[in-house]
């Protein structure tokens, strides 16, 4: 019977010690913040677009790391909705076509200078500052802060606010992939491309 | 060579046909200029440069035309004297045939140089090493001079090395790359050949920027002239024993620099490094001879030696071509045969690319002009399956795995492709060469790194507007916040304005500030009282309706309805109680809401904004008298009823009251000139002059008729009363109750006027239409007035009930007569708050 009780005791302490150190451990070792939002806020294109129905980034991060789905991003397209189809473990759904479709490739507000009246409406409208000016002076978009969020065009009384692609310099231009034209056996080549001298290349 | 060199090797490498005797058998020749010279802004690894001339300026041979724009930048020279005809965008040599800013110059042919010197003389010293090295680069620098091999960095940021406190380099060798490891290409062997003392001496220059023990030249063994040629001039400038020309097997791509580090050191640069970092530099021999004529002669970059070579070439050789000389140019003076599918390789078979079009101008970087023809390097346009055969691992001077980086970057998996060390890759060709399948394995390399590239940019401006906009978020949320503080700090500071107004006259009576601390705790239950006091509010109007009607009906002689009306009025009555309840409790809510002072009304003037004798504050004189009066006569009726001998007393009391009523009323209808509304009770009907005057509405009118109505009811349940249980106050009663009906019937006549005149406004005397103007102000200020008013009254009846309660206490002398007199102060409290807020809303009422 006392084994029973020693038992029972001993368990029973054990049990208290251990919750003793969990409760300690939560309390001491809090992590701030939602480390999962933070990480899928650091996949999101950042344009602050809301395209995906909530105000910014981070919110709709918050919102995916509590259940959201992850096909509302049109700016971040398929390559997004696969790295957070990685990072969550879940399947790669098609974009969302409710939220916008994937534009082909990064666009810029631009502001056809002349014709602003410099109602500042834009200005307040930009999430990321990138619209200077002042009431009744001209504005225009700082081109290397605008995420191409679309958010100015909207609010402008006088469209004079358009997108456009932003243009290819030497500075962002890069090699695009070989075409992958037919496969070919060593045969169906001209006979002497093989040993001739071949090395180039453009 | 004095020094025994200890060679190394690198891992693969290939040994392509070199073809370089087309081009190298002939002297180097001096371009003429072209008739129009496209100077790029950008013609070196940076920023680009900003132009500092106009167009139309006449610019002078070697004179700056554009400054550089950061560390990582380098100034453009005139090439030659001439007009700056235009700058805009021209395609520049670029693989992907962009158009970029560049300055257009229409040569004068006068060749016409600005004025330059060696820096020794500038600085009137004899030799070099009196010059510090910083200024030595910083002339190198603006002598725009760049890495020419061909990748164009430019040269002072390199020889830009720091030195310790002791003055020590950390450079230990400078090595000169003369290897020129790439097919078709003679520049480098030409210029080693021919101007040797010029490459020696700019590596005396470098050596002593550097602070470097020994100089290598490192120069393929296919380059036996060259060779030659440096070790004469080294003897001639007596450099023999800190420089060695060090004579290095033929293998592709020897001249690359890491790799060229590697034979002569045997030392490796580390993954992502620089050469710096284990004590080497190495610059290319043309950049040593331009260093030179920089240094010594004073001479900008403006030109270069480029080979112009190829099958389809009549003339192949090398060319000393000014900067910016168009490629149609040149291969022009050379015999360019166009084929029938034309194509021009700027630089080597193995790194160069194809020119989108022969209109581009030469660079500081474009060492050849190869004009293949197609049998000579056919298109390689046919790519077959990769057959892993593993010959591309190989031939990599890297020690890759193409095999594993072409798979990955197909699949675009560019993160495993990073991980096998893709940014490795110096993009030599090697393995494309070896390839037997013709992969383009480079090809699918450059777009893998300008893949990770972009994704790290966009990654860069992610991050960047993520922080911009925490950033405006926060300046938002600061702003709402400031916003919302002052808000609060008016609405405090009104708040206290407030308060101090009535304290001076509160002072001699009663604590006033006591109440203030209960407002928060008071104001829920004010909300319930009012709601119960609407709910009464209209089982009064109710009942009083039907009373009306049975009213009418005993004024015409009805008798039978005087049950009916009996038991109406009792009914009325009781709802009236209820009200008068509500209203005192809600007065005495609002009261511990806001303190006010007792009597402010009366006799706070001196403290009170404004004119002490303004429309407001005589109505509230006014309204207090009333209040009084009003509670005189329910203690008369009290004191009737039950028979008390105070009686008379009292009807003096009421009689007195009535008089100090008129006079206030007086008073303030004279000084409201009839715009705002008074409020008027049963009494005040009987005041007929003064009535006809009053701007009063129809349903102001109505209400004192009510008031009346509800007085006479009171009076004649009294009578009943009074009757049934034999009192002698009954004839008193009766008198009572017939002046009352008096008092009804004539505010019922006034009201019947009222109404009646409403519609016909228009065609009613000025004074009229004043009157009537609270009636069209809007229906609920009308309403908020008869809340406030009932209120009032109901409050004035509180205080005079309790004033009567501290009266009768102070007879008898009982221990109460304080707590009862401060209970008479609060009640007076909020008795004129609540006037104030009457006061208000009536002023804002009569403005509309």
């Amino acid at each position: 019977m006392s084994t029973v009780v020693i038992a029972v005791s001993v368990l029973a302490v054990l049990a208290l010690i251990f919750g003793a150190v969990l409760g300690f451990a939560a309390v001491r070792f809090r992590v701030e913040g939602n480390p999962i939002a933070d990480q899928v806020n650091a996949l999101l294109p950042q344009t602050q677009c809301g395209q995906c129905g909530y105000p910014g980034c981070k919110p709709y991060s918050e919102a995916i790391a509590n259940g959201e789905k992850i096909n509302k991003c049109p700016p971040g397209g398929e390559s997004t909705i696969q790295a957070l189809a990685d990072l969550l473990g879940v399947e790669p759904e098609p974009l969302d076509a409710e939220h916008g479709a994937e534009k082909a490739g990064p666009m810029v507000a631009f502001i056809r200078e002349a014709e602003c009246i410099g109602c500042t409406k834009c200005i307040q409208a930009c999430p990321v500052d990138a619209i200077i000016g002042a009431a009744k002076q001209m504005h225009t978009v700082v081109a290397a802060e605008c995420t191409g969020c679309d958010l100015c065009v909207e609010p402008c009384p006088v469209d004079c606010i358009e997108m456009r692609p932003v243009e290819t310099s030497t500075a962002n231009w890069f090699w695009q992939a070989p075409q992958q034209g037919p496969q070919m056996i060593a045969t169906d080549s001209r006979p002497h491309a093989a040993n001739d001298n071949k090395g180039e290349a453009a | 060579m004095t020094h025994m060199i200890q060679l190394h090797t690198f891992h693969g490498g290939i040994h392509p046909a070199e073809n370089k005797s087309q081009s190298n058998g002939t002297p180097i020749r001096t371009a003429p200029l072209a008739s129009e010279l496209v100077l790029p802004f950008q013609q070196h690894i940076g920023a680009p440069a900003a132009p500092c001339v106009e167009v139309g300026a006449r610019v002078l041979k070697g004179q700056v035309i554009a400054n550089p724009q950061g560390f990582v930048s380098l100034p453009v020279h005139a090439p030659t004297s001439g007009i700056v005809v235009a700058i805009e965008n021209r395609a520049i040599p670029h693989v992907s045939g962009l158009e970029e800013p560049c300055i257009v110059l229409r040569p004068d042919g006068q060749d016409e140089w600005i004025a330059h010197q060696s820096l020794c003389a500038e600085l009137g010293v004899d030799d070099i090493t009196d010059i510090e090295p910083a200024q030595l680069v910083h002339q190198i620098r603006m002598a725009g001079i760049a890495g020419m091999g061909g990748a164009g960095f430019p040269s002072a940021v390199k020889l830009s090395v720091k030195r310790d406190e002791q003055g020590q380099s950390p450079i230990d060798t400078l090595i000169l790359n003369g290897a020129e490891c790439e097919p078709y290409i003679t520049s480098d062997d030409m210029l080693m050949r021919e101007r040797a003392a010029e490459v020696v001496r700019g590596a005396q220059i470098l050596l002593y920027i550097l602070g470097a023990k020994r100089c290598l030249i490192g120069v393929e063994d296919n380059k036996p002239e060259a060779i030659a040629a440096l070790n004469a001039a080294l003897v001639q400038l007596h450099e023999e024993h800190h420089i060695d020309v060090v004579k290095i097997p033929t293998k592709y791509p020897s001249g690359g620099e890491k790799q060229l580090i590697r034979i002569l050191t045997g030392l490796e640069v580390p993954s992502g490094g620089i050469p710096a970092q284990i004590g080497i530099v190495c610059q290319n021999v043309a950049s040593a001879a331009a260093v030179h004529r920089a240094v010594d002669i004073g001479e900008p970059l403006i030109s270069r030696i480029t080979t112009v070579t190829g099958d389809a070439i009549k003339h192949p050789g090398n060319w000393e071509v000014a900067l910016g000389t168009p490629a149609s140019h040149l291969l022009q003076l050379a015999g360019y045969q166009p084929q029938k599918q034309p194509r021009v390789i700027m630089g080597g078979p193995m790194m160069g690319f194809t020119l989108p079009s022969v209109d581009m101008p030469l660079v500081k970087t474009s060492n050849c002009l190869l004009a293949p023809t197609a049998k000579e390097l056919p298109l390689n346009d046919m790519a077959m399956a990769c057959i892993r055969c593993g010959m591309c691992t190989e031939a990599c001077p890297v020690e890759l795995l193409p095999q594993q980086l072409y798979w990955f970057s197909r699949s675009e998996e560019f993160d495993k492709a990073e991980q096998h060390n893709l940014f490795d890759c110096i993009e030599c060709g090697a393995c494309s060469y070896v390839c037997p399948s013709q992969i383009p394995l480079v090809q699918y390399y450059r777009h893998a790194k300008g893949s990770i590239r972009e994704e790290r940019a966009a990654q860069k401006k992610a991050e960047q507007a993520r922080e911009r906009f925490e950033r405006r978020q926060a300046r938002q949320e600061r702003e709402a916040a400031e916003k919302e503080a002052k808000r609060k700090a008016r609405a405090e500071a009104a708040a206290n304005s407030q308060s101090a107004k009535p304290a001076p006259a509160a002072a001699p009576t009663v604590a006033a500030s006591a109440s203030a601390p209960a407002a928060a705790a008071t104001s829920e239950t004010l909300e319930k009282l009012q709601k119960q006091l609407t709910a009464t509010q209209t089982a009064i109007a109710k009942t009083k309706e039907k009373l009306a009607e049975a009213q009418a009906a005993l004024a015409a002689g009805d008798e039978s309805q005087a049950t009916k009306i009996t038991a109406l009025e009792s009914g009325l009555e009781k709802s009236q109680t209820k009200m008068k309840d509500l209203a005192k409790d809600i007065a005495a809510e609002k009261k511990a809401l806001k303190a006010a002072p007792p009597a402010a009304a009366s006799t706070a003037e001196g403290t009170d904004k404004g004119d002490p004798n303004s429309p407001e504050r005589l109505k509230r004189k006014w309204e207090t008298a009333q209040g009084r009066l009003d509670a005189a006569q329910s203690r008369l009726a009290e004191a009737r009823e039950q028979g008390l001998d105070t009686v008379a007393a009292l009807e003096e009391g009421v009689r007195k009251q009535q008089e100090r009523v008129d006079e206030a009323k007086a008073a303030w209808q004279q000084a409201e000139s009839g715009a705002a509304a008074p409020v008027s009770t049963a009494v005040a009907v009987t005041e007929s002059a003064t009535d006809k005057g009053d701007p009063n509405s129809p349903e102001r009118l109505k209400r004192k008729w009510e008031t009346a109505q509800g007085r006479l009811d009171a009076a004649q349940s009294r009578l009943t009363e009074a009757r049934e249980q034999g009192l002698d106050t009954v004839a008193a009663l009766e008198e009572g109750v017939r002046k009352q009906q008096e008092r009804v019937n004539e505010a019922k006549a006034a009201w019947e006027q009222a109404s009646g005149a409403q519609p016909a406004a228009t065609d009613t005397p000025a004074a009229t239409v004043a009157a009537l103007a609270p009636a069209v102000a809007p229906a609920a200020a009308e309403a908020d007035i008869a809340a406030l008013r009932s209120k009032v009254l109901a409050a004035q009846d509180r205080v005079n009930k309790a004033q009567e309660r501290l009266d009768m206490a102070r007879e008898q002398n009982l221990p109460t007569v304080d707590a009862l007199a401060s209970g008479v102060a609060k009640q007076q409290e909020k008795l004129d708050q609540l006037q104030q807020q009457l006061a208000a809303v009536t002023s804002t009422a009569g403005t509309h």
